[in-house]
């Protein structure tokens, strides 16, 4: 009984000896030029000199489908002859998609998408186009919607410390804080670099990933939290190396699940939800890193020298 | 044991055919019922938002400082006619908010300030200036919302749009949701349109006026108005005619100087329709007023016969007729070149009344119809395609314990989707995200027990002890991980406008109904099945 049917279990990882807390000053300048990374974007971001949705920036977005394609040099010329200045034009991955972008705000909103609207249908009468969407925020709304992505941020993640903290020691509350921070701007940073917008949408994915992310920091805090009744005579390192390890086929199993379904969104959930998907895939990486390699080391440094110096 | 298996398989059972009968109207199914089950049973199902069914979501402000600027501009014409009925001669002008009464005396003021306790004096340079107190400036700002907002309601109602959503926002901002919408920029003209209607006469008598030219060009006006600007008598304003060269297209402007005192408003309307000129093919807009303002109309006409009307709607001209004889019965006409569409929302505009107070658009979010439905197209094929990698991934790691998780699953969506449509909520595109992730995250908590479970049986416990030690060890953990993401969540749905609170409550479901399924689903299955074949190998 027992043995026997180990044997049947299909295991990605088995029996790992993984000394992960080894790897801790590598990870830790990984995750510092991440965080930096992350910090100029942010800065960037309030600067306004980061790549914003219209919806943070204010301004007005046009999107447009065409019935053939168009050449977006045509489309530029087009909307410069049609007294518009100011403006940025994206093609969209799907076939015969443009977006235009004038980020420059007006007290009264409404005339850019007019005159965009009048120029297409003017200019490119021949290609049919098609008005997929239009979005105009007033600088009064664009202002709101940063104040409160500000504050949605901050009070999730002061939610989740007090929650941490409170089912666990404060340390623990700390790393897991710290870790969830890291996730948030390490995903901001990279899109950042890749020049994605930062719009609202990104900031749902950030949220779910900080909310995703901690799930697995908390499971293997859980984890440690039990050896740690268990195993008196071991240093914290041993400790946390074996709780990760014990764990470790679960974590990728529960991250490789979630990863199935944002890859299915990122492939065939169509061009609005592209982006968001691509956050939630490099915030699952991340996330899962991050609970390995950061919210356990942090556990460590900020540890109480009792209990860290309990050699055997 | 025996029992409590029993209860667990039962409320299994009706939570998933509540929820069948709640989303079955989302279902093509639906409409193979029979009538009766339509008209007694839930119809409605989900929502599909903006994003997904296309349509006009827009935020104006009330600009409620005009409300209180008009309230003084009309208190000020009052205190006029008080004056004079007590033969007292000052005069009496407003310069924005505030009332200006030169000179000032303890007779003059004591006549103002008995009549109107809502005003605050403040006595200067032998001059006395008045403005509202500021509770009564509030409650203008908060009452000229609300009209607005009713205005709004009567115009979208005669307009014709199924199901709008019509709100006030904070202190002075009014959401208006309009699904569906074929022309989105007419709507907008039609609810933001202050129609403020008046009547004014034409000073042609005063020698300024002949020395108006006939047309400027649009861009002009600024630079003309500055040039008359200091030539005008108090009593005296210029307000521009459009007038459009039917052939060229050219749009150019036509000074008119006239008397700057309102005689009739468009509030005294009784009723506004569209009638086609015989002669000319042209639509016009023919208003009939009510007894009270077609006794006034009758007097305005009867005083300045041969005199010219000003027909002005929100600053600009748009006819001036010369007065024939006085009108009795009420009736007027308003041309001015429109076509029949102008036309019509006009008359609907007029029926509905004017703004108390001008609004300003804040936000206008569009979507058409096609997008909607491509965005729909690829969220359900995402979706299957989430479901069948985790389904077929499962079953491949745990083998049948797997499946187990997989009928979870199953049941997790089901109960999302009848969830969402119990609540009537909106389904919007990061919604539809919430639950392709939510399907990946329903799992996890399966995941943590089965590991668990693989655990204990490697420590050597039977099947039984398995199943178990490994719900009992995960349950805490499964909690704690809800948790936080429900936190999450909530921030979200608290912070998030439209399409991200509706991502909010498909994640926040989602993961609650998943503690459901997880705890009581699986267990009750491996339950069962230890009952039925009292399992002697765990297939994990």
């Amino acid at each position: 009984m027992g043995y026997e049917e180990v044997e049947h279990m299909i295991e990605i990882i088995k029996n790992t000896k993984i000394d992960f807390m080894s790897y801790r000053k590598v990870a830790f300048i990984v995750s510092g030029i991440l965080s930096l990374l992350g910090l100029f974007a942010l800065i960037q971001i309030g600067l306004g000199k980061a790549n914003l949705g219209v919806d943070f920036a204010g301004g007005t977005a046009v999107q447009i489908k065409f019935h053939s394609s168009v050449a977006l040099q045509d489309i530029r010329v087009a909307l410069e002859k049609g007294g518009l200045k100011d403006f940025d034009l994206q093609d969209l991955p799907t076939e015969n998609k443009i977006l235009i972008r004038v980020k420059k705000q007006e007290e009264k909103i409404g005339a850019y998408a007019e005159t965009i609207i009048n120029v297409m249908n003017q200019s490119f009468k021949d290609k049919k186009p098609v008005i997929d969407s239009v979005t105009e925020i007033g600088p009064k709304v664009g202002a709101r919607m940063r104040t409160d992505a500000l504050m949605a941020i901050l009070v999730s993640v002061i939610c989740l410390l007090i929650y941490v903290g409170w089912r666990f020691q404060f340390r623990f509350g700390v790393g897991a804080t710290v870790a969830t921070f890291h996730d948030v701007l390490a995903i901001l940073g990279i899109f950042y670099i890749l020049d994605k917008e930062i719009n609202l949408i990104l900031l749902s994915a950030l949220l779910t990933i900080a909310g995703y992310s901690l799930t697995d920091t908390v499971v293997i805090f859980d984890r440690i939290r039990e050896n740690m009744k268990k195993m008196i005579k071991e240093t914290i390192e041993d400790i946390i190396n074996k709780s990760l390890n014990e764990v470790l086929s679960r974590t990728i199993v529960t991250t490789l699940t979630v990863l199935l379904s944002a890859l299915s969104l990122f492939f065939f959930g169509g061009e609005v939800l592209h982006d968001f998907s691509l956050a939630i895939i490099i915030g699952l990486i991340i996330g899962t890193y991050s609970s390995i390699f950061v919210a356990s080391p942090v556990v460590i440094l900020i540890g109480n020298k009792a209990t860290i110096k309990k050699k055997k | 044991m025996k029992k409590g298996i029993m209860w667990r398989l039962i409320l299994l059972v009706i939570t998933s055919l509540i929820s069948i009968v709640f989303f079955l109207p989302n279902t093509p199914f639906f409409d193979y019922m029979p009538k009766i089950w339509k008209d007694i049973m839930p119809n409605k199902g989900l929502v599909l938002g903006l994003d997904l069914q296309g349509g006009l979501h827009i935020v104006f402000e009330v600009e409620g400082d005009k409300a209180v600027d008009i309230a003084v501009e009309r208190i000020s014409s009052t205190l006029k006619g008080i004056l004079e009925k007590k033969k007292l001669s000052a005069s009496v002008k407003t310069e924005g908010s505030q009332i200006v009464v030169n000179p000032s005396n303890a007779e003059i003021r004591n006549a103002i300030e008995k009549e109107y306790p809502i005003l605050v004096p403040n006595e200067s340079g032998g001059q006395v200036r008045y403005k509202l107190t500021d509770s009564e400036a509030k409650r203008i700002k908060d009452t000229s919302t609300d009209q607005v907002l009713e205005i709004i309601r009567n115009r979208i109602d005669q307009f014709g749009v199924a199901e709008p959503t019509i709100h006030r926002q904070g202190e002075n901002e009014i959401v208006v949701q309009l699904p569906g919408v074929k022309d989105p920029k007419r709507a907008i003209e039609i609810i933001g349109k202050t129609a403020l209607l008046e009547f004014k006469i034409v000073d042609d008598e005063s020698p300024l006026a002949a020395e108006l030219p006939q047309i400027i060009m649009s861009n002009e006006e600024e630079q003309f108005l500055q040039k008359f600007k200091t030539r005008l008598a108090e009593n005296q304003q210029i307000l521009f005619q459009r007038i459009i060269n039917k052939e060229t297209g050219v749009t150019t402007k036509r000074p008119h100087l006239l008397k700057k005192e309102t005689l009739l408003t468009g509030d005294l309307l009784d009723e506004a329709r569209v009638s086609i000129d015989q002669r000319f093919n042209e639509p016009y807009v023919s208003i009939v007023f009510n007894p009270a303002g077609a006794k006034i109309f009758e007097d305005i006409t009867g005083k300045n016969v041969k005199k010219r009307l000003a027909i002005i709607l929100d600053g600009t001209v748009y006819s001036t007729p010369v007065i024939q004889e006085r009108i009795s019965g009420g009736n007027a006409q308003i041309t001015g070149n429109f076509t029949l569409e102008e036309s019509k929302d006009l008359a609907i505009i007029l029926r509905a009344g004017s703004l108390p107070a001008p609004v300003k658009t804040l936000q206008n979010v569009t979507v058409g119809p096609s997008l909607g439905k491509d965005s729909i197209e690829a969220g359900k094929l995402a979706g299957i395609l989430a479901t069948i990698l985790v389904v077929v991934f499962m079953i491949f790691y745990y083998k049948l314990s797997g499946l187990i998780a997989d009928l979870a699953l199953m049941l997790n969506i089901l109960l999302l989707l009848g969830a969402m449509a119990s609540l009537n909520a909106t389904l919007t595109l990061p919604g539809i995200a919430g639950i392709i992730l939510a399907i990946g995250m329903a799992v996890d908590s399966n995941v943590l027990m089965f590991e668990r479970m693989r655990e204990e049986v490697r420590a050597g416990k039977t099947p039984r002890a398995a199943i178990e030690s490994g719900y009992k060890k995960a349950f805490w953990t499964i909690f704690d991980s809800h948790v936080t993401t429900l936190i999450t969540a909530a921030v979200l749905f608290q912070f998030g406008t439209g399409p991200i609170k509706g991502f909010a409550v498909t994640l926040s479901l989602g993961v609650s109904i998943n503690l459901f399924t997880a705890l009581i689903g699986t267990k009750t299955t491996f339950d069962l099945i230890h009952l039925k074949w009292d399992m002697k190998r765990l297939s994990i």
